[in-house]
């Protein structure tokens, strides 16, 4: 895939097709790959990289690159799509200035979860069929792809492009059963205080980076209310240890509905806090109480919280449902 | 002097200006009671409310945080109680989530006629939030007063 994705590229460049070319070059390690902007066939050459650690989202890239002149391509894997076709609802993506490459995915890997498997110094890795063949500082190793993948991916949504103006590779398909809330529906079921103390412990580990706020592309308003020193919830420093409660409920309010579950919220997250876990949260309860809703599934949906119905549940609904009260 | 040691929550209920917040005036020409310890906001609509004002009560100390509109199909602006109906719902569902007891939020629709209903909502609000007692989980420890 690395050598077609390179040359599709090149051509691109070549042929006028896009005067830039939107996708991942090396970070500071060999799995830490980085959203780039190439404008040469000769960048491309030496520095663009697609490998199962391309996880990265680039649609909000997008939002900045497509008002610039010229054309920009960019590739696209399903959860990338999803955020591409919600950025364009809200009038945030100038559609005409992009030539979307849609991008097959099977699961795209994570150092976290290849540690967690006991495998060390690692190297390089290399995709073949369902394994993953490593090459690390204690000789070579084996594991199956499945192991290396983080959690949003064993409960991916959906492996379809939804927006493409070229396919490589072949479009999958949504995957409804993907058990992607079990974890909620088991956090649902603890009592109020085994969830306090769950959250808290999470929560208190939090650095306010904004790391889970900057690469979110649902979170792209150029002014932030967390940039605003009157909001309460500024910055760490400023506050108690009861302000990054707060920062949490208030970021993942804003994206409800908005949302599209890549889960890079929790794959940048420096401190492991699993924050897909509230955005599913809110995903979860929408679909249940207002119907099924998929963020950047299609173009025409209204997101649940910009509309009502005249006989929606009422809020003494969440008395009644799940946890731990009689 | 004596001092009560009994424990007394701090409720914030932001009402809506033209049917709960009459509905206050109301239960009060009626000489109908409920706990001081209740502290009305008014606010031009129930939408108006925004997420972060619930928040912030329970981060500068309340115990509890009512709203109050209109009846759904009643709304003055017709249709903001029916979305903050959905934006309360997901927020306070939220919070349940969050370990926050379900009991401290509540949504109750009161018109400008029920002030007989507002006293007795705020009556048993308070009641439940008593039993629950003080909530810690929110709360700016530096805006308690010592």
């Amino acid at each position: 895939m690395q050598g077609q994705i390179k040359e599709k590229a090149i051509a691109l460049l070549r042929s006028g097709a896009a005067d830039r070319v939107l996708g991942w070059k090396l970070g500071e390690f060999f799995y830490d790959l980085t959203p780039a902007v190439f404008r040469t066939p000769e960048e491309v050459e030496r520095d663009f990289v697609f490998s199962v650690f391309s996880g990265p989202n680039l649609s909000k890239y997008l939002i900045e690159e497509s008002k610039k002149e010229g054309r920009v391509a960019a590739f696209l894997k399903p959860c990338d799509s999803y955020s591409f076709v919600q950025l364009q609802k809200e009038h945030r993506i100038a559609r005409e200035n992009v030539y979307a490459v849609g991008v097959a995915c099977d699961g795209m890997c994570d150092m976290k979860s290849i540690r967690a498997h006991g495998v060390k110094g690692v190297l390089s890795a290399r995709q073949e069929g369902d394994k993953l063949l490593l090459e690390t500082l204690y000789g070579p190793a084996e594991m199956d792809k499945r192991d290396a993948l983080p959690e949003r991916c064993l409960h991916c949504k959906s492996k379809k492009v939804v927006d493409f103006d070229e396919m490589m590779g072949e479009n999958g398909t949504e995957c409804p059963d993907c058990g992607r809330f079990d974890e909620v529906e088991r956090l649902e079921a603890l009592s109020a205080q085994e969830r306090f103390d769950f959250w808290r412990g999470h929560f208190s580990r939090c650095i306010r980076c904004n790391a889970c706020r900057n690469v979110c592309p649902a979170c792209s308003c150029v002014k932030c209310v967390f940039d605003n020193p009157d909001s309460g919830v500024a910055q760490k420093a400023a506050a108690s240890d009861f302000e990054e409660n707060n920062f949490h409920i208030i970021r993942a309010y804003h994206v409800a509905g908005r949302c599209t579950d890549c889960g890079e919220c929790s794959r940048v997250c420096p401190e492991s806090i699993p924050l897909h876990l509230l955005n599913r949260k809110f995903i979860k309860d929408m679909n249940e109480l207002y119907g099924a809703y998929q963020a950047g599934a299609d173009f025409d949906s209204c997101p649940p919280i910009m509309d009502f119905r005249q006989d929606d549940a009422e809020p003494s609904v969440i008395y009644a449902r799940g946890g731990d009260r009689a | 002097m004596q001092v009560n040691e009994a424990f007394t929550p701090t409720i914030v209920a932001f009402c809506c200006n033209w049917c709960s917040y009459a509905g206050a005036d109301l239960s009060g020409n009626n000489r109908l009671s409920y706990p001081a310890n209740v502290k009305i906001i008014r606010i031009p609509c129930s939408c108006r409310l925004n997420p972060m004002f619930v928040l912030r009560a329970f981060q500068r100390g309340a115990d509890g945080v009512i709203l109050c509109g209109c009846h759904p199909g009643d709304c003055h602006y017709s249709t903001g109680n029916y979305y903050a109906r959905r934006r309360m719902t997901l927020l306070f569902s939220m919070l349940d989530y969050l370990g926050i007891e379900r009991e401290r939020t509540r949504v109750e629709w009161v018109s400008a006629a029920e002030g007989a209903k507002f006293a007795q909502t705020m009556n048993e609000f308070v009641e439940t939030v008593t039993a629950l007692g003080e909530n810690r989980r929110l709360e700016d420890f530096r805006c308690k007063v010592r």
